[in-house]
């Protein structure tokens, strides 16, 4: 039974006070809080388990391959993964999508194109951008419209034989619309382009299945899941993770080195390269536990009725205009108030323990779009209350009475 | 005045406020006071990077006096920058150069000097000196 106030006692930080105010923390988007329960599988590493993987004879350093093996058989379970070895464990979301951006540079010829949206974060621009440069390749962009939706017929016309790779972000972190990826996913391979998904934003609110998806390349950051930083995931399907040459060099990801000819580690090693972040691939597994105990179906049900609550709230200020209004959305309302910088109303916003995010959210295309220089983002997470979007409420208005 | 006396001065004013909202209200009315750039400056080139708003300053030197103008799209940002300006504008190069600038601490404005600010109130300082220093080179 989902009971936010029980959730809450698992969160520490959520106790405590910021400029004299109780914490209400809602960029979540950014990074999410962190449970006790994850807290403690670091704690426990440490204490208990900590040594170097996958080469130790000892005891400490099989019992550390053990758990860092098995988090990477809970991944595969929660993505629902065919192979264990089609999880690569990397540093986060940011770190796949540049995996695989530098495995295509020798797969990719002049005149062949790449398809990106115009709703972007920027780390799913700029490595395809620098992939561009290096093979002669060609970037599409996915147009958006008023209501921060793509346009899909626009995603019709611009999909082509030429079309080698389409990448796209499950979900929009500035704006929280959800893309429809299924649609993208299946006329894209009808062309026979690879499709890579950005699901950072996707992942702290639903539970994605990459075979129901039929997606190539699936990317996560792990916290934004309640789990560590410096930690995230890339799925690859087996034949195009074979087809991929490695990203880095160096140990853990080779069979044989000679000064002649070095052959490479089977998946998923091949793209591991050096010691890996054990303790935070072991507590990734411990955060999707930790998700999982709470269930996406209750998560989503709860964010939906926030974001719903926040956003019949927000609207009764005068002056007050939400950009990403689609239907299809997760809990994220991104606001600006008239003729007021977005800068000015977090900085008031936070002398009031409200933690918001303000700015381009990385994603300056969208606010090109919309010819505003950033927004107010608040981000909404399962943990989070309706008093507490009370409470920004009424500090949005004290902003706007202070700024205007 | 020196750079000091301005500065103690400015402490003395914030010195009468309660709470930070009074502080913040009293430096958002600083804000529009703002002795205002001159459009022509406000280019590209006179952005100071690393705010998250658009913050443009532009100096001039007569009698080896350096006035500062500014502007900013947010009011905050142009609080803060008042201030500074406040302080530094009507000076010598050199003072300039050697003021210390903890009277921000001092006016319980604190948050705004650590360097991951995104206002970039640091950002704001060099510049400021920067200014001074290239005319300095002039005076020398």
């Amino acid at each position: 039974m989902f009971n936010v106030q029980d959730i809450r006692k698992d969160f520490p930080i959520l106790s405590r006070k910021v400029n004299g105010k109780p914490l209400v923390y809602f960029d979540n988007a950014a990074t999410s809080q962190t449970p006790q329960q994850v807290i403690d599988a670091i704690v426990e590493y440490y204490s208990g388990y900590n040594a170097n993987i996958h080469r130790g004879v000892h005891t400490l350093s099989q019992e550390a391959t053990d758990l860092y093996e098995q988090a990477r058989q809970k991944i595969q379970a929660h993505f629902n993964a065919r192979f264990s070895h089609e999880i690569i464990l990397t540093s986060g979301a940011t770190h796949s999508i540049n995996l695989v951006a530098n495995g295509f540079s020798s797969l990719l010829k002049k005149g062949d194109e790449i398809i990106v949206s115009a709703l972007e974060h920027h780390s799913n621009i700029v490595p395809w951008q620098m992939l561009c440069e290096r093979t002669g390749a060609v970037l599409k962009v996915i147009p958006m419209n008023e209501g921060g939706e793509l346009v899909m017929s626009a995603f019709d016309n611009i999909l082509s034989k030429n079309t080698k790779l389409v990448f796209l972000n499950h979900i929009s972190n500035a704006l929280g619309t959800i893309n429809p990826i299924e649609y993208i996913i299946e006329k894209a391979h009808q062309v026979g382009a690879a499709v890579l998904i950005d699901g950072a934003q996707a992942c702290p609110h639903i539970k994605p299945d990459v075979q129901a998806l039929d997606v190539d390349f699936y990317v996560a950051s792990a916290h934004k899941m309640c789990g560590p930083t410096g930690v995230g995931m890339l799925y690859g399907k087996e034949a195009w993770l074979n087809k991929l040459p490695p990203y880095q060099g160096g140990g853990e990801m080779i069979a044989e080195v000679t000064f002649e000819k070095t052959t490479y580690a089977d998946l998923p090693h091949k793209f591991e390269a050096g010691t890996p972040n054990i303790a935070g691939g072991i507590v990734f597994g411990a955060a999707i536990d930790y998700m999982n105990s709470i269930g996406f179906d209750d998560i989503a049900a709860y964010e939906n009725d926030l974001l719903d609550y926040a956003t019949q709230k927000l609207l009764t200020i005068e002056g007050l205009k939400i950009y990403g209004t689609s239907k299809n959305k997760t809990s994220v309302v991104s606001f600006n108030l008239e003729n007021i910088h977005p800068y000015d109303v977090g900085t008031i916003l936070d002398k009031l323990g409200i933690a918001v995010r303000t700015g381009h959210h990385c994603a300056q295309p969208i606010m090109d779009f919309y010819n505003i220089p950033g927004t107010v983002r608040a981000s909404f997470s399962f943990y989070n209350t309706k008093e507490e979007i009370d409470a920004l409420v009424e500090g949005v208005k004290k902003a706007k009475m202070m700024l205007s | 005045m020196t750079i000091e006396d301005i500065q103690n001065e400015i402490i003395d004013e914030f010195s009468m406020f309660d709470d930070w909202e009074e502080r913040y209200q009293y430096m958002i009315d600083l804000g529009k006071d703002l002795p205002l750039i001159d459009d022509q400056y406000k280019t590209e080139s006179n952005i100071i990077k690393g705010c998250q708003s658009k913050v443009w300053v532009h100096a001039e030197m007569t009698d080896d006096k350096i006035a500062f103008t500014a502007d900013s799209d947010a009011i905050i940002t142009k609080g803060i920058i008042a201030i500074l300006i406040r302080a530094f504008s009507g000076q010598h190069p050199k003072d300039i150069i050697d003021a210390d600038t903890s009277f921000i601490d001092k006016i319980g404005l604190k948050e705004h000097l650590s360097p991951t600010r995104a206002n970039g109130l640091v950002s704001m300082v060099k510049q400021l000196k920067m200014y001074a220093i290239a005319y300095q080179t002039q005076l020398n």
